[in-house]
């Protein structure tokens, strides 16, 4: 089975060598000689305000754990999908349970307002 | 296609499921600051609805779902013990969210959820449902742990107990896998016929694991360190809830990995593990001055007590039998000392300490009386449900041969009693320490006292019948 | 032959990549280097003839998972950032030409080997999309449909507890 991936490990490797290779040319003929502007983090053009080394607002922390669970959800129906015709109605009615359940949960959520940003 | 009969297998478990939804639903449409006993209402109708089903599920015994689980006795009893227990949470939090202003109806679709995790756990016989019943029982306690949003002590309480707890999980996983590996199977009864034709090395490495991550469920030393500390900062219902239910839960899982493999070689390590909890849990809770602290030593040393009813190995239906009452038991006096608990800490669980209790026996005489019977109970006193559970536990380690084990658990008993009788003498003896009227206990957490009163004066004066019916499932469960 | 090289390669990029998550002082060092952990972990599955686990290692752990990470760590706000070269000049000197060797000796093995070698494969497990739809669905449709409920408390568990401040 190993051998099915071959093509992807040449892809990898392509992928990577092409990553690496462009930083490397880019660092041996870019010339280099920095100042404080340069060296700024560009923001469309308007000066950056204050550092970006803060604590970020624990929403961020809720949106991303929302989605690791609804991932975690679309992985089920990966097998499934691939399956569908040999599981029929049955399999449906029981993935689209498994999906109903959730539903429930994502109606909630967003009855209580926790994708809400302000 | 799954055979109907199936379906009925599982009914509590849908009963329990589809109200925990309807309360995730119904809880958004109410307004911000309504109460939310509605709710809870809610709740206790389908927790009565899941008891119903169990009586229906009881009547198709069986295996489901290709084997997944198992409804035989045991399982019922244990689906009976489980829910009642929910019921009696979801009755006295009514109070108590009222009282410490906690408006989010989740709460009681978590202790619903919960119980379906509980139940599955009692029930399963595939150790990967285990697993999945596991986590759902102590995901939602996790939660539930972390309710009182203006407490830090219950952040903490959450937080120790999900770091912790899921380390364990971890561990019984692990050794989930270790078992598939040596037995090529994660069924209970393909590893039982497997472990019967030879024993590799890595099936004891197994039963260790999971006997870590299923000890820590359980409370037992030397896995019992968080306990004081969750305990202590957890909401008092929910408190109630964990200390009973998931772990009737996680020993009914226990007897059922333990028995029904025939797993070989746990008899010293649960020995010393009981030896440690009895005396870990009573030293402990002499020295402890929060009510809710001591009551959690005391559920150590009383997981300690229940443990010697496993390595009865010598008449196994009379240890597990055993061990099934004292289940029961310690959930009817154990939820009940936490009801009164409950009712008592007021706003911000402000009295819980045992000071606070001084004279609670002229300032509320019946509640002081119903708190008398529960610790008496806990103490092991005749008429009441522990008595009996203590003496099956240890007629049966003596009908054994484990006089040290026996020994041991005695003392430990007398020593228990000491921490007992001082918030008794506390009750009756001190002088009050203010005046200020204890409120008076509402109905909904009234019934849950009195059934608990009921449940434990039941098991003290006529525990035959129960205990029959134990017998019963564990002839089913060990063959 | 063919699947122990690879896997002694992969479990020693695992193991390698573990220890540098506990010797890194930055958390976000740690974090990259779980990633290289969960990578390798992935080839593992896929060499166990694990497709779709190693599919679901890649996305849901070396995906989702991570970002949970880097966003915690970006909450707790790690204090002011170490700027110690050291660090990144241990994994030029190593990294860079260890990942390269892995790689040459992946393909290498890869191509060298004919079709005749077989995957391993424990017990009747075969660990394709196809197989596992069909345990989803038969053996294993119970624990499937209470995974749901599971998913359930999960969700109500951020939800609640996240949102305590307010």
């Amino acid at each position: 089975m190993p051998q099915n991936y071959v093509p992807i490990f040449i892809f990898l490797l392509i992928a990577f060598l092409i990553g690496a290779g462009t930083v490397l040319v880019a660092s041996l003929i870019r010339p280099n000689n920095p100042d404080k502007v340069k060296l700024m983090p560009y923001e469309c053009g308007i000066d950056p305000v204050d550092s970006a080394r803060k604590r970020y607002t624990v929403r961020f922390y809720i949106v991303a754990i929302l989605f690791v669970v609804f991932d975690v959800e679309t992985v089920f129906l990966f097998p499934w999908a691939v399956q569908f015709k040999l599981l029929g109605l049955f399999g449906f009615v029981e993935m689209m349970v498994f999906l109903g359940i959730l539903i429930v949960g994502y109606i909630w959520i967003w009855k209580k307002g926790a994708l809400e940003w302000i | 296609m799954i055979p109907s009969g199936d379906y009925i297998r599982i009914l509590p478990e849908i009963v329990l499921s589809i109200f925990g939804m309807l309360v995730m639903v119904i809880d958004p449409l109410l307004g911000e600051n309504d109460d939310r006993k509605s709710i809870g209402v809610v709740s206790a109708i389908g927790a009565l609805l899941a008891l119903g089903a169990t009586f229906i599920m009881a009547g198709h015994p069986g295996e489901a779902f290709y084997n997944i689980l198992r409804v035989d006795d045991f399982a019922v009893f244990f689906h009976v013990v489980v829910i009642l227990i929910a019921l009696a949470c979801i009755l006295m939090s009514f109070e108590y969210l009222k009282v410490q202003e906690i408006r989010q109806g989740e709460y009681y679709g978590l202790i619903l959820f919960g119980t379906v995790g509980m139940c599955l756990m009692s029930s399963a016989i595939e150790l990967v449902m285990l697993f999945v019943a596991i986590e759902i029982s102590s995901i939602s306690t996790y939660i539930l742990a972390g309710f009182r949003r203006r407490a830090a002590e219950s952040a903490e309480s959450s937080l120790k107990y999900f770091l912790l707890g899921s380390f364990a999980t971890a561990f019984f996983l692990y050794g989930i896998a270790l078992m598939y590996g040596a037995t090529g199977s994660t069924n209970v009864d393909a590893i039982a016929a497997a472990l019967r034709q030879g024993t590799p090395v890595m099936a004891y490495l197994a039963i260790a694991l999971m006997m870590v991550g299923l000890g820590f469920k359980v409370a037992a030393a030397p896995f019992q360190v968080w306990t004081p500390d969750v305990y202590e900062g957890a909401p008092a219902p929910v408190v109630a809830l964990m200390s009973t239910g998931p772990k009737a839960a996680a020993f009914a899982v226990l007897l059922r990995v333990l028995f029904g493999t025939a797993a070989p070689g746990w008899f010293w390590a649960v020995w010393i593990a009981a030896a440690l909890s009895m005396t870990i849990g009573n030293f402990g809770a002499l020295v402890q001055t929060n009510v809710k602290r001591m009551l959690a030593y005391s559920s150590i040393a009383h997981a300690g007590y229940l443990l010697v009813a496993f390595i009865a190995v010598r008449n196994m239906e009379q240890g597990v039998s055993a061990a099934m009452f004292y289940t029961a038991a310690y959930a009817a006096m154990n939820v009940g000392a936490f009801a009164v608990v409950s009712h008592f800490a007021s706003a911000g669980e402000k009295y819980v300490s045992i000071e606070d209790y001084a004279g609670l026996g002229r300032r509320s005489p019946v509640l002081a009386a119903v708190l008398t019977v529960f610790l008496l109970s806990l103490i092991g006193i005749p008429i009441t449900g522990g008595f009996f559970a203590k003496f099956y536990v240890f007629r049966a380690a003596v009908s054994s041969n484990l006089i040290w084990l026996t020994v041991i658990g005695l003392v430990n008993s007398a020593i228990g009693s000491y921490y007992y009788l001082r918030l008794l003498v506390m009750m009756y003896m001190k002088e009050p320490q203010s005046e200020e009227s204890v409120p008076s206990v509402p109905f909904a957490a009234g019934f849950a006292m009195a059934g608990c009163v009921v449940a434990t004066l039941y098991l003290g004066v006529f525990p035959n019948r129960v205990l029959q019916f134990a017998i019963e499932s564990a002839r089913t469960l060990v063959h | 032959m063919l699947e122990t090289v690879l896997f002694l390669i992969f479990a020693a990029i695992c193991v390698g990549g573990a220890i540098n998550l506990l010797a890194q002082k930055h958390p976000i060092s740690s974090a990259l280097s779980l990633i290289v952990v969960m990578g390798s972990l992935a080839m593992v599955y896929l060499l166990l003839g694990a497709e779709f686990v190693a599919a679901v290692q890649i996305i849901i752990y070396a995906g989702a998972i991570m970002v949970l990470f880097v966003f915690v760590i970006m909450l707790l706000n790690a204090g002011e950032e170490e700027r110690s070269a050291t660090g990144s000049r241990v994994a030029m000197v190593l990294g860079v030409p260890g990942l390269l060797a892995a790689a040459v000796t992946t393909g290498w093995v890869l191509t060298r080997h004919g079709p005749a070698s077989t995957p391993v494969v424990l017990g009747e497990f075969h660990g394709s999309a196809h197989a596992i739809g069909r345990l989803l669905f038969h053996e294993f449709l119970l624990p499937f449909e209470v995974t749901s409920v599971l998913i359930l408390v999960a969700i109500m568990g951020a939800v609640v507890l996240a949102r305590r401040g307010e």
